[in-house]
């Protein structure tokens, strides 16, 4: 069967085999996979506005974007050259470079972030013997970006918004973290190659069914408050801050921000679906001789994006399902209830790792 | 290739997206002169003041808060790791440890420091 990282070997080797400076090799494989990156990123993104703007038009008893080609499906590349097309207005009193460089910081954070997930079996990038610990430390720098942005913008809408975002995804950054954690106890590396390979026996949400799914639901919940979205929106709020950190950024700039934000969906969801459901590995079950032969008959990255639209689909559903919580509700949501049970999961977890008790 | 080199080829893409961006924006963008645009956003109404001011001290004591919960992660990860093979007696320690931080939490919530005023 063809797989994703035999084409990856072969490019290699025809690259190899046709020019001879070794250093020209190396430097069209870069060129290669940073592009690769990019164009992945931006076409994630691109689907992912979309998909929201359907799903979300679905619950609400409306048909969405369908004018721009079938179902609507080009709307998002005419709202791509309309926002390159729009003027990019200059400030007067806000502090030129923190308010340029604040897009950067979030592109270069979920950017980085992206890189170091694992598409398919042997399609991986930046995969540090952390990994885990890795993934954590880059997601989180996007926050101080959104902070430079409504700090920089001069703006007190934009203030309160990146005060509000800040306090929440510092937060929930906690309970994501130390839920992750009960799944390294598990696995025993911070590897993400090592964790997919322990999966492949069994998804470590059957391994020790109980402290998984905990950490499962605290790490969606964490994950879905630190992309600003939902029921957790109070940075945004449209009502009353307009947009929050990004009111004053127009065009493009403002754009880097949209992508950002979607892509941190996907990069939310890509690592729930590596570290608890198993990555790219097909469902397996110690056994089932039969039943195993039949699912690896199935692709791997079809694996990943399918577990990944999934829990993409249940934080779309939890958006535009519930009303926005306020920041005490959300505070004592996170520090009362969210933390408690995250700390006692991971003794939970080491107890049962500690005395062997798990499948 | 090493993760070391994947790490700065993506670092690079990441400015090539935001100057590249940047500058296509740019060229094709149009560009208008008019003295009220440049004004910061307020409802319409002009801004009064700066918004660089002192802000609601709540903000700062969750990140404090997060700070000590931070460290605590970073210090159980690398037991986190090796649980499997330390065994029971290491988990005597760090539950000890666990214990502190829980009390600490709880002091803090005793306290107030968890409510929003």
């Amino acid at each position: 069967m063809l797989q994703l990282s035999d084409i990856i070997t072969w490019i290699h080797e025809f690259l190899s085999a046709n020019i001879p400076a070794e250093w020209a090799v190396k430097l069209i494989e870069y060129v290669l996979v940073g592009l690769g990156f990019l164009t992945l990123y931006a076409l994630i993104a691109l689907f992912l506005i979309i998909f929201e703007r359907k799903i979300c038009a679905y619950f609400q008893c409306r048909l969405g974007p369908n004018r721009v080609g079938p179902w609507g499906i080009f709307q998002v590349i005419a709202d791509m050259v309309k926002i390159l097309l729009k003027e990019i207005i200059p400030l007067k009193h806000n502090d030129k470079l923190l308010y340029y460089a604040a897009p950067f910081i979030v592109i270069m954070g979920s950017l980085l972030t992206f890189g170091g997930l694992q598409f398919a079996k042997g399609v991986h990038g930046v995969d540090f013997n952390i990994g885990v610990f890795y993934l954590l430390a880059v997601s989180s720098i996007s926050i101080i970006g959104v902070m430079l942005a409504g700090w920089s913008s001069n703006n007190k809408y934009s203030l309160i918004g990146a005060m509000r975002s800040g306090a929440q995804v510092i937060s929930f950054e906690l309970s994501a973290c130390l839920s992750m954690m009960a799944m390294v106890i598990l696995c025993g590396s911070m590897n993400l190659s090592d964790m997919m390979e322990s999966q492949g026996r069994l998804w470590f949400i059957f391994q020790a069914p109980i402290p998984a799914f905990i950490g499962m639901v605290i790490y969606l919940i964490a994950a879905h408050a630190e992309t600003n979205r939902g029921p957790f929106d109070l940075p945004e709020a449209e009502s009353e801050l307009t947009a929050g950190y990004h009111v004053e950024y127009s065009g493009i700039t403002f754009g880097f921000f949209y992508v950002g934000e979607y892509c941190n969906l996907f990069i939310n969801a890509a690592i729930g679906a590596l570290v608890f459901l198993g990555g790219w590995q097909p469902l397996h079950f110690p056994g089932c001789e039969g039943f195993n032969a039949v699912m690896d008959y199935i692709p791997s990255c079809v694996w990943f994006f399918g577990k990944t639209l999934l829990l993409i689909f249940l934080s779309l559903w939890v958006r535009w399902s519930f009303p926005r919580l306020r920041i005490d509700q959300l505070l004592h949501l996170e520090w009362k209830i969210m933390l408690p049970f995250s700390l006692f999961n991971i003794l939970l977890m080491a107890v049962l790792v500690a005395n062997g008790w798990v499948f | 290739m090493s993760p070391n080199e994947i790490f700065v080829v993506v670092f690079i893409m990441a400015l090539v997206m935001v100057i590249g961006g940047s500058a296509v924006g740019l060229l094709l963008s149009p560009k208008s002169k008019n003295i009220q645009k440049g004004e910061q956003y307020e409802s319409g109404i002009p801004t009064r003041g700066t918004s660089w001011m002192q802000f609601k001290v709540g903000y700062y004591l969750i990140a404090i808060l997060f700070l000590m919960f931070d460290v605590e992660a970073v210090l159980l990860f690398p037991w986190a790791v090796l649980v499997k093979d330390l065994g029971v007696e290491a988990l005597y320690a760090v539950s000890f440890f666990l214990v502190v931080l829980i009390l600490g939490l709880a002091y803090a919530w005793r306290k107030g420091g968890l409510e929003w005023k």
